[in-house]
C-alpha cells in the first residue's frame, strides 16, 4: 500500500513535469509509429516518414518559434509495442501528436493511449471504422480512409453493376472482419447475397485452398477483404487458378504499391477504392514528382495523407497559438481541409475526416501509357456518400 | 458423396493442394535436416536463403534475362556460394559449441538478409512470371490444377529422392555420415573433412534457394516470404526427427496434406495445426517420428 501511494505521488510529479514540457523553446514533437518492416511497410512505412518530413520542411521547420521534431518507431504489427511506445513518448519525450497506424489492431490500442494521455492521434494507415465508432476518443482522428468508405465504394459499384453473389476471403483480424461486415451491409442492402466467407490468418502465403472453396460456392464476386501481401498473394493465386476468369475479383483495399508489385497483367480490370491517386490533377502530380525524386516510387494514398495530416496539424497549432491538445483538436475539428490530399474535407464530431473517395478500375497493360499509369476513375464519391454525414452513434462522444 | 459433411471433390482438391505445399515443406526441411544431421547447426537462416533464391531468380530475369530453367541452376549456385562464404567466415568458429550459438548466428544472418532486401525492394515484393512452358491448367475432374503446381510436386519429389539416395546409398554419403560420427578418424583416412562440411552447408543452402526459385512464380517474391515459412519448416523437421532425411521428407508431405484438410474443416486453425501436431509428437516421441532416441 505504501509503495502504491509512493508510486502515485511519483506519477503525479511526473505529470506536472510533462505538462510543463510545452513551454516555449521546447520542440514540437510529432511521433510516427507505423509498420516499418512488415506486410504493410510499403503502403506507408518509410514513405510516410518521408512525406511527414516533407510537410515539416515545407512548413519551415518550426511553428510558434519552436523547432519541429519527428520521432519514428516500428510497431511490428503488435498492438502492445505500438501502445507502449506511444505511452513512453507521451511520458518522457513531450510528444505533442502521433501519426501512424497501418494495422487496425495496433491503432485501436494506440487510440486508447491517446484518450488516456490526451495526445492527439491521427490514424492514417489503419482501416477499421471502429476507430471513430466504439473505439473513438476525443483525441483521435481517422484521416485517410475507413472500411465503411471502402465498402461503399467498391462493393456498391460492383453490386449495382450486376455482381450480386459474393464470397469473401478475409484477413482474420479486426481490419479484415470490419471490412467484410461493411461490405456485407452494402451488398445485402443493394439486393445482393453473401454465399460464404473464409477467414485466412494474416500473412498466409498459399491461398489456393481458400480460392477453391470460393470457386465451389458459385459466387460471381470474389471479395478480397485483406491488404498488403495478403492481397497480392490471394489475387495472384486467383489468376493462376483461372478463378479470375469465372469470378470477378473485388479489392476491398489495395494500394498503388500493391498494384505495382502484382503488375497490371494480374491486376487489370480490378475495382478498388482509394482516397487519393497521384495522377488526379496538377497538384497531386507535383507532389508525386517530388516524392518520386526521393523514394523512386509514386506515393500511396497513405503517404499523401501523412503529408496532409502533418501540415494540417501544424496549421492548427499555429492557429491555436499553442500545442494544448484540447485547443488543437478544437481547431482541427472546425477548419476545412484544402490541400493536395483533399478538397473541403472536415473532421466529424466522432473524429472521422470526411472527404471524397475515388472508385478506380485498374487499367489493362495496353491502356497504361507511362510508368505508374494504373487507374481510371470510375466514380468520385463525395465524403457524405462514402461515410454518411452523421457521426457514428456507437462513438461515446456523440450525444444521443 | 461426402466425408465429414464435406463433398468428396472438395476433399480431393484440398489434398492435392496439400501435396503441393507439402512438397515445399519437404524440400525445405530436407535442407535443414541435412545441415543439422551432418553439421549439428540449427540453420535459422534457411527461410532467408529460400527468399534469396527467389530474389536471385527475379533479379536474374530482370537484369540479365536469365530464364526460369537456367535460374533453377544458377540461383541455387549463387546462394549456395553465399552459404559457403558464411560457413567459412562465421559458422566454422562455432562447431563444437552449444547449438544455441549457431542458431543465434544464423538468425542474425536471416534478419540482415531480410533487412537488406526490404530496403532494396520494399515489403510488398515483386512478381515473377510462370514460365511459358508450364502455363495453363489441367482439369483433374475434381479440380482444376495449374500445370505449374503439378511441376512443383514432381520436381521437389525427385530432388528429395536424389538427395536421400546420395546421402544414404552412395560412397560419398557414407563418408559424410562417417565424418559426422567421428571427424578425426575420417580425416585420418586422408579425407578433407572441413572442405566436405563447407560443401555440405553450401548444398543445404542451395536446396533452400532451389525451393525459392520453385516458389517464385506462385507466391509474391517478398523479403518476408521465408520468415513465415521457416517456423513451420522447423516444426516439420522436429516432427520428422532432427537430422532424419526420410523423416523430413515424409513429415513435410504429410503435414502439407493435414494442413490442406484443416483449411476446409476449420480455416482459422490452418496456421497452428502443424504446431499442435508437433506438441503431440514431442510428448509421445521426443526424438520425432523417425529420430533416433
Amino acid at each position: 500500500m505504501k509503495n502504491a501511494s509512493a508510486a502515485a505521488a511519483l506519477a503525479a510529479i511526473w505529470t506536472i513535469f510533462s505538462a510543463q514540457a510545452g513551454a516555449a523553446g521546447d520542440p514540437v514533437v510529432i511521433g510516427d509509429i507505423d509498420d516499418l518492416s512488415g506486410v504493410y511497410a510499403d503502403a506507408s512505412g518509410q514513405g510516410g516518414i518521408e512525406a511527414a518530413n516533407m510537410a515539416i520542411a515545407d512548413f519551415g521547420g518550426s511553428v510558434l518559434g519552436r523547432k519541429i521534431v519527428l520521432m519514428t518507431a516500428d510497431h511490428q504489427n503488435k498492438p502492445d509495442i505500438g501502445a507502449s511506445k506511444f505511452r513512453e513518448w507521451a511520458d518522457q519525450n513531450g510528444l505533442n501528436m502521433l501519426l501512424g497506424g497501418s494495422n487496425t489492431g495496433v491503432s485501436i490500442a494506440m487510440a486508447k493511449v491517446a484518450g488516456a494521455k490526451k495526445v492527439p492521434f491521427i490514424a492514417i494507415g489503419a482501416g477499421g471504422a471502429s476507430l471513430t465508432g466504439v473505439d473513438c476518443t476525443a483525441y483521435s482522428i481517422h484521416y485517410a480512409y475507413d472500411t465503411t468508405a471502402l465498402a461503399n465504394g467498391t462493393a456498391s459499384v460492383i453490386v449495382k453493376g450486376g455482381g450480386k453473389t459474393w464470397y469473401f476471403i478475409t484477413a482474420d483480424y479486426a481490419f479484415g472482419t470490419q471490412l467484410q461486415e461493411a461490405a456485407t451491409r452494402v451488398v445485402t442492402a443493394n439486393g445482393g447475397k453473401i454465399l460464404g466467407a473464409v477467414r485466412a490468418p494474416l500473412g498466409t502465403t498459399d491461398y489456393s485452398s481458400f480460392l477453391l472453396q470460393a470457386q465451389a460456392s458459385g459466387a460471381q464476386v470474389l471479395g478480397l477483404s485483406n491488404a498488403g501481401t495478403d492481397f497480392s498473394n490471394s489475387l495472384k493465386a486467383a489468376a493462376e487458378f483461372g478463378i479470375t476468369k469465372t469470378m470477378k475479383p473485388a479489392a476491398l483495399l489495395a494500394f498503388i504499391s500493391d498494384i505495382h508489385s502484382v503488375t497490371l497483367e494480374t491486376a487489370q480490370g480490378l475495382y478498388l477504392t482509394t482516397a487519393w491517386y497521384w495522377d488526379l490533377n496538377a497538384e497531386t502530380r507535383e507532389f508525386g514528382k517530388r516524392f518520386f525524386a526521393k523514394m523512386k516510387k509514386e506515393p500511396t494514398m497513405d503517404q499523401a495523407a501523412y503529408y496532409s495530416a502533418t501540415t494540417q496539424y501544424l496549421k492548427a497549432v499555429q492557429a491555436a497559438g499553442s500545442t494544448d491538445p484540447d485547443k488543437v483538436m478544437a481547431e482541427l475539428k472546425k477548419t476545412r481541409i484544402n490541400d493536395l490530399f483533399t478538397k473541403n474535407g472536415y473532421v466529424r464530431a466522432d473524429g472521422l475526416m470526411v472527404h471524397d473517395m475515388y472508385v478506380m478500375q485498374v487499367k489493362t497493360p495496353a491502356e497504361s501509357k507511362y510508368p505508374w499509369d494504373y487507374y481510371k476513375v470510375i466514380k468520385i464519391m463525395p465524403g457524405e456518400e462514402a461515410d454518411g454525414a452523421q457521426p457514428d452513434p456507437a462513438c461515446a462522444l456523440i450525444k444521443k | 458423396m461426402t466425408v465429414f459433411g464435406i463433398p468428396l471433390p472438395a476433399i480431393l482438391g484440398q489434398l492435392t493442394l496439400g501435396l503441393v505445399n507439402g512438397s515445399f515443406y519437404a524440400l525445405l526441411s530436407l535442407g535443414l535436416a541435412v545441415i543439422f544431421g551432418l553439421l549439428g547447426i540449427v540453420n535459422f537462416a534457411h527461410g532467408a536463403f529460400y527468399m534469396l533464391g527467389a530474389f536471385a531468380a527475379y533479379l536474374g530475369l530482370q537484369a540479365f534475362g536469365v530464364n526460369y530453367w537456367f535460374a533453377l541452376i544458377l540461383a541455387p549456385l549463387a546462394v549456395g556460394i553465399l552459404g559457403v562464404i558464411i560457413e567459412r567466415l562465421f559458422l566454422r568458429r562455432l562447431y563444437g559449441q552449444d547449438p544455441l550459438y549457431g542458431l543465434l548466428l544464423t538468425f542474425g544472418v536471416a534478419l540482415i538478409a531480410e533487412g537488406i532486401m526490404r530496403d532494396q525492394f520494399g515489403s510488398s515484393g515483386k512478381s515473377y512470371p510462370v514460365p511459358g512452358l508450364l502455363r495453363g491448367v489441367v482439369d483433374l475432374g475434381f479440380m482444376v490444377l495449374p500445370i505449374y503446381r503439378g511441376w512443383v510436386v514432381l520436381a521437389s519429389l525427385s530432388i528429395c529422392a536424389t538427395t536421400w539416395f546420395l546421402i544414404e546409398r552412395t560412397r560419398l554419403g557414407a563418408t559424410l555420415r562417417a565424418a559426422t560420427e567421428n571427424a578425426r578418424l575420417v580425416q585420418a583416412f586422408g579425407i578433407n573433412v572441413p572442405l566436405m562440411v563447407t560443401l555440405t552447408y553450401g548444398a543445404g543452402v542451395a536446396l533452400a534457394a532451389l525451393a525459392g526459385v520453385l516458389a517464385a512464380p506462385v507466391v509474391q517474391v517478398s523479403p518476408l516470404m521465408g520468415s513465415s515459412l521457416v517456423i513451420v519448416v522447423f516444426a516439420v523437421v522436429v516432427i520428422g526427427g532432427m537430422g532424419s532425411i526420410v523423416g523430413a521428407i515424409v513429415s513435410g508431405l504429410a503435414l502439407g496434406l493435414i494442413e490442406g484438410l484443416t483449411k476446409v474443416i476449420y480455416p482459422e486453425a490452418s496456421n497452428i495445426v502443424v504446431f499442435v501436431i508437433m506438441a503431440v509428437v514431442l510428448i509421445f516421441r521426443p526424438a520425432g517420428l523417425f529420430g533416433r532416441e
